[in-house]
């Protein structure tokens, strides 16, 4: 396991800082290190994807949060045991390719589509397509990332006692009170760490913006992806992956620090 | 104990309920979209045919595809279950001085974007010179799905008393009979969830194989690139045998995990 996570993570991610440094146009890592593409990405209108991207990604997590606080909440203390089998109905769609359940959605709100079609043919409604903007990237993000959020708060909110609420409220504390004092601070953990995958998955995102997003937005990974495809420009890639780099794994260790994961996952 | 209303229940209720159908609802459209006779898609239907299920299955290079897609799939849930078993072990189990920091390796490359990490490993394996192909693509897949399969073991590893395996020891068995007789029975459904997972996560990724398999290609890579060039009605059709596959997995997965269960209180 050490091996391979040296290999295979470690040893690439050194290699691609390595190349950040080298002269653009550049296939080798022999030659003299500068800063020319960083200079380079700061000064065109490169940091304007990074900046979107990581916009996207906040919002993303936001929505989220709402969205699947009180989902969690109703899967693990509502629903009881039956709840897991809600979450394995949740995060199923997980096992089918991203590309596809995107594609499905594009089926779905192109003019033509599911929607516009039937508002066509029922109601008369015209409606144009609601694709290729930065809303329909969002919507892709929000879709694709759920899972991500949902399973890692319902651990954590499986990990604050009933004995804690129920103190509380013999305490005299209001419903909201307790949401704010003592639900969402010791449930904390896990939703950190499902905020923290969202974000950095989403600010990573490549087909959400490609498929849904149209030109409309371009992420940083596109940015990546065409430097290194199209462009064959190794070095100015490989910069533009460090900031990525940089961004995920500053966030990851500030985290983690913070967190134990004997903790969470023993529930001890 | 709060008692949670009828009302509340129901609300909560429907409120997953939408949510279930909301992750599904691409899905769904996607398979009504592959029985479309037409070569675009139009809501409602105008003609339904099965010509494009004949059309993929006949197809040489699809066929050629699916066989990529499966070896690769199978080939990273073997090693990675076998890495995870022992990793989940060093995460979970023993004490060891630098635990603390193998757990956040570890979770480091599931945090990562995997179009950067693809592309890292991409320039990683040319590099040391060897040429990407589905082989490569095991390795790139292993980075990000077996440390995911160590934590789906890791639970099961929490719970799991290691009173229990001293007491085979202390009755005499070796190491390997308590490996084989008392570790591995009782782990069995977290490594055969972490087997299931990693064939999943493998057969639906993307963004790793988009870097890593170099000319061969997997079926969510053909996906892509017919999203992106030239969509027909073909590939709601493979998409909906790929998710039908990977229902089925699934399926024989849950039955096997229960008849398993079955067994063993049936023993005990």
């Amino acid at each position: 396991m050490t091996v391979l996570l040296l290999a295979g993570f470690v040893g690439p991610l050194l290699l691609v800082t390595i190349f950040a440094f080298m002269p653009a146009q550049s296939f080798s890592v022999l030659q003299t290190p500068t800063l020319a593409n960083f200079e380079e990405i700061l000064a065109t209108s490169y940091y304007i994807s990074f900046l979107s991207s990581v916009w996207l990604a906040a919002l993303t997590v936001l929505i989220l949060f709402v969205i699947c606080y009180p989902v969690a909440y109703a899967m693990v203390r509502v629903f009881g045991h039956r709840g897991s089998i809600l979450a394995v109905l949740i995060t199923a769609p997980l096992f089918v390719a991203e590309n596809l359940r995107l594609l499905g959605w594009v089926l779905f709100l192109v003019k033509g589509g599911v929607v516009s079609g039937s508002l066509e043919t029922f109601l008369g409604i015209q409606v144009d397509s609601m694709l290729y903007t930065s809303a329909a990237t969002l919507f892709g993000l929000v879709y694709v990332y759920l899972p991500f959020m949902l399973f890692p708060m319902t651990l954590g909110i499986s990990m604050v006692p009933m004995q804690m609420r129920e103190a509380a409220f013999d305490l005299g504390a209001s419903r909201w009170q307790v949401l704010k004092e003592v639900d969402i601070p010791l449930a904390m953990p896990g939703i950190l760490i499902g905020a923290l995958m969202t974000f950095i998955l989403a600010a990573g995102a490549i087909s959400e913006a490609k498929i849904l997003g149209g030109t409309a937005v371009v992420m940083i990974a596109q940015d990546i992806q065409k430097e290194f495809t199209f462009a064959q420009n190794w070095p100015k890639g490989s910069a533009l992956s460090v900031l990525m780099i940089l961004l995920a794994g500053g966030l990851a260790l500030t985290l983690l620090k913070r967190i134990d994961l004997d903790g969470i996952f023993g529930r001890r | 104990m709060q008692e949670i209303s009828r009302r509340a229940k129901f609300l909560y209720g429907s409120a997953i309920a939408l949510l279930i159908l909301f992750m599904y609802l691409p899905m769904a459209t996607l398979v009504l979209a592959s029985f479309s006779r037409s070569k675009f898609f139009r809501f409602p239907i105008p003609a339904y045919s099965v010509k494009h299920y004949g059309d993929v299955l006949e197809s040489l290079s699809i066929r050629g595809f699916f066989w990529t897609s499966l070896f690769l799939a199978l080939a990273v849930a073997v090693i990675s279950t076998v890495l995870a078993f022992f990793g989940a072990l060093a995460f979970a189990r023993y004490d060891w001085k630098g635990r603390k920091l193998f757990q956040k390796i570890m979770l480091l490359p599931i945090l990562f974007p995997q179009a950067v990490l693809g592309l890292a490993l991409l320039l990683w394996f040319t590099a040391i010179g060897v040429t990407p192909s589905w082989t490569t693509a095991i390795f790139a897949h292993l980075v990000w799905i077996a440390p995911i399969a160590t934590m789906v073991i890791a639970i099961q590893v929490y719970a799991f008393d290691p009173a229990v395996e001293e007491a085979a020891m202390d009755l005499g068995a070796s190491r390997w009979q308590v490996l084989k007789e008392v570790t591995l029975p009782i782990l069995a459904p977290g490594i055969f969830s972490g087997f299931l997972f990693s064939f999943l996560l493998s057969w639906a990724n993307f963004p790793l194989s988009m870097f890593a398999t170099g000319a061969d290609q997997t079926i969510p890579e053909w996906i892509s690139a017919k999203i992106q060039s030239g969509y027909t009605p073909q590939v709601p059709a493979v998409g909906t045998l790929t998710m039908l596959a990977a229902a089925l997995v699934m399926a024989l997965g849950y039955l096997a995990a229960w008849l398993l269960s079955r067994r063993s209180s049936a023993a005990g």
